[in-house]
């Protein structure tokens, strides 16, 4: 079945209306909120501090840990609070896209810790996660030699298209979701996939995944320049 | 860092911010915070941060209750809010704050149960009311409460489809509050009674009381902390939360 | 032969490219990307000696060196010393060989620094492994008592000190406040009263905030004889 035009309207290569802001969380040492349409995530990190327990230390460098976790009333029918087993394996692969960017040497034994919590989700809840977490690694100060963002592509129908939507996963004759992050010089940090693609498909999604990624790229550090910014024009 | 010069200033009647000891700091409270939840809200009372969603479902009622529907309180103490939260399951002071805001909602009988009753005996509306501190800057309690009054206010039943329930679709019937239980939470440092304790001075607290007042009337009290309070104390807070009550519930409508 | 890709004091931001070209050299804040020098930091950009490109960091938390003067709490003791909270990822140690007063050797250490107290101390050692040795032998370095104490981020510490103290020598005359900075980022505020302590506070934490703007000494001044 030939999918002509897209749920919401949107073109094949158009990501949904995007939003940023930094400083969210205000006790967090760095705090990032990112919107994709209709999914919100938000961003804490802590650290570099010290870590506990101890046999956890790595001597030679400092570890990153993160956290994602949704709320109960992200999604229409209630989650019951607390991780599972998707949530562990997001928290996996979120730490597996933003630990190559991070420069970790300077602090032995101690842990960057990033909390990701989805308020609401209408599908690529773990990219967002990951574009919100990268400007709060910033923000916290944490030596970083580039963002990462994050989008989800995918196959819808016959379409290959950009930042797929919860009707989008769902639709009926099959859909690939394949979300991926890249840092600002499009090396790619995050890969996975879920459905059936042909190797042609796979690498024009890989494509427009690496203009999306500049978009993204493009936001978060206007809203990283853009909050400092704020103050220098009064 | 500041525990002795907390203590010192409250002794001669100032806080650590300049507030007044019966002073509240800056509260807004807004909904819509989370399209997917029947119902959401945000309570800032200065720093401090609370979300709250409230989502509907059809479950069997509690033997012992045939006719009536359930509110479910579960409070999730998240990292991000305060990095000495753990991930885990709810400590003890989750659960006391889950339990803190239950309370006041059902003794105030803010809500009327029966009326969530879909067949007596088989079926009740279950309200699910989900809090999620976001910052910690002190006062949880009572931002908790404010958040979920407004997120229950707020809250549009879901459509039922085919005798399920249709979570992708909200019709426009509300809940109907019957009272407004604000909570105010009380706290003893170094002889005086302050409100809305930041968080360092949740650090130097002795002892602290939430009291739930709806129209005046006390409906819950949960005394926390380490030191006794004298009756007199316990009648000054009172005193104080009753008379807190209109004030924060401005802030409701 | 080269290019600098950025103006004076350019808000940068991590993966920025500073410059291109061999004749740069990166001197902290940034790190050489092949031919390219590349910002890691969220900071500020500016070119000394027309050679080495340096990021100062706006955030971040406080990196211990040898030779800074930290005010630190206690938070916990041994026999061989104290352990100081000094605002970063580690823990300091202070050692019985290392402070001002004479120990004997089966004195009870709490008679000298207690739990909570607050220490001026100077960072003495600092190994690979991130121990870092504190000293209160030397001038100025003791245990302080009484006022208050906040913390601002450790990179806008030489703002509020200012040029040659500039900035916090008119603070402590607006105020009438005594102000010790701590290059940790701790500032110990003692006033005659609370309300010239808050102002005090205010006004540092307002420097920590607007660190990045030019002509700050001025504003502040004027913002400290609006408030008297």
């Amino acid at each position: 079945m030939s999918y002509t035009k897209r749920n919401d309207g949107r073109k094949f290569d158009e990501t949904r209306k995007m939003e940023a802001k930094l400083g969210v969380i205000p006790r967090a040492d760095g705090s990032a909120m990112f919107k994709t349409g209709d999914t919100i995530a938000i961003a804490a990190v802590y650290g570099p501090r010290e870590l506990h327990p101890k046999f956890l230390q790595d001597p030679e460098k400092g570890i990153l840990r993160c956290n994602y976790d949704m709320t109960s009333f992200s999604v229409p029918e209630r989650k019951k609070p607390g991780p599972s087993r998707r949530s562990t394996e997001i928290s996996l692969v979120t730490e597996k896209s933003l630990l190559p960017v991070l420069d970790l040497k300077q602090f032995p034994s101690a842990v960057v810790d990033v909390f990701i919590e989805i308020i609401q989700a209408n599908s690529g809840t773990r990219c967002a996660g990951i574009t919100a977490a990268s400007m709060a690694l910033a923000h916290a100060g944490v030596p970083m030699r580039n963002l990462v963002s994050a989008v989800s592509v995918g196959k819808v129908g016959d379409k290959i298209v950009i930042d797929l939507d919860k009707s989008e996963e769902d639709y009926e004759e099959g859909a690939t979701d394949i979300p991926v992050a890249m840092t600002g010089n499009h090396e790619i940090t995050l890969l996975q996939l879920d459905g059936s693609v042909s190797k042609d498909e796979l690498l024009k999604a890989l494509e427009l995944a690496k203009k999306g990624c500049s978009e993204i790229d493009k936001l978060q550090r206007k809203t990283l320049r853009d909050f400092y910014k704020g103050v220098k024009d009064e | 860092m500041n525990n002795d010069y907390i203590k010192s200033l409250v002794e001669k009647g100032k806080r650590i911010d300049g507030r007044k000891l019966d002073e509240f700091r800056k509260i807004i409270v807004e909904t819509n915070i989370s399209k997917n939840a029947a119902g959401s809200a945000r309570c800032r009372i200065g720093e401090t941060e609370v979300i709250v969603g409230v989502k509907f479902d059809i479950g069997e009622p509690y033997p012992d209750s045939p006719d009536e529907g359930t509110i479910i309180v579960t409070a999730e103490l998240i990292p991000v809010a305060n990095p000495d939260f753990e991930l885990g399951p709810p400590g003890s002071k989750a659960t006391e704050l889950a339990r803190i805001v239950d309370r006041g909602i059902r003794e105030s009988k803010c809500i009327d149960f029966k009326k969530l009753c879909i067949k007596e005996r088989e079926k009740v509306w279950n309200i699910f009311i989900d809090i999620y501190p976001m910052n910690d800057d002190g006062n949880l309690i009572d931002a908790s409460v404010l958040a979920s009054l407004k997120a229950l206010s707020d809250a549009k039943f879901p459509k039922i489809t085919d005798d399920r329930v249709d979570h992708e679709t909200k019709t426009n019937v509300g809940l109907k509050l019957n009272k407004i239980p604000i909570t105010t939470t009380l706290y003893k440092i170094s002889g005086n009674i302050i409100v809305d304790a930041n968080n360092k001075e949740e650090e130097v607290i002795d002892t602290r009381l939430s009291v739930s007042v709806a129209d005046g009337n006390i409906h819950a009290l949960q005394k926390g902390g380490n030191t006794p309070l004298s009756f007199d104390e316990i009648s000054r807070m009172i005193e104080i939360a009753v008379k807190k009550e209109k004030e924060l519930a401005k802030f409701l409508k | 032969m080269g290019n600098i890709m950025f103006k004076e004091k350019d808000l940068v931001v991590p993966g920025d490219v500073l410059a291109e070209g061999m004749d740069y050299l990166p001197s902290g804040g940034c790190i050489r990307d092949n031919d390219k020098i590349v910002a890691n930091h969220l900071g500020l950009v500016t070119l000394e000696n027309n050679r080495f490109v340096k990021v100062i960091p706006l955030t971040g938390k406080y990196i211990p060196k040898i030779g800074d003067t930290v005010i630190g709490q206690v938070v916990d003791m041994s026999f061989s010393g104290w352990y100081l909270n000094i605002n970063g990822p580690y823990e300091a140690a202070l050692m019985v060989k290392d402070v001002a007063e004479f120990i004997d050797k089966d004195a009870d250490l709490s008679q000298f620094y207690n739990f909570g107290d607050l220490i001026v101390a100077k960072i003495n050692r600092v190994t690979r492994y991130s121990n870092i040795n504190l000293t209160t032998k030397g001038p100025g370095l003791r245990k302080v008592t009484g006022g208050k104490v906040i913390s601002i981020t450790s990179t806008k510490v030489p703002r509020v000190i200012g040029k040659q103290g500039s900035m916090v020598q008119m603070l402590k005359e607006k105020t009438n406040c005594n102000i010790m900075v701590g290059q940790n980022g701790i500032v110990w505020i003692e006033g005659k009263n609370p309300n010239d302590e808050l102002l005090a506070t205010e006004a540092i934490l307002k420097i920590e905030q607007e660190s990045h703007i030019d002509g700050l000494t001025d504003k502040m001044k004027e913002f400290l004889e609006s408030r008297r």
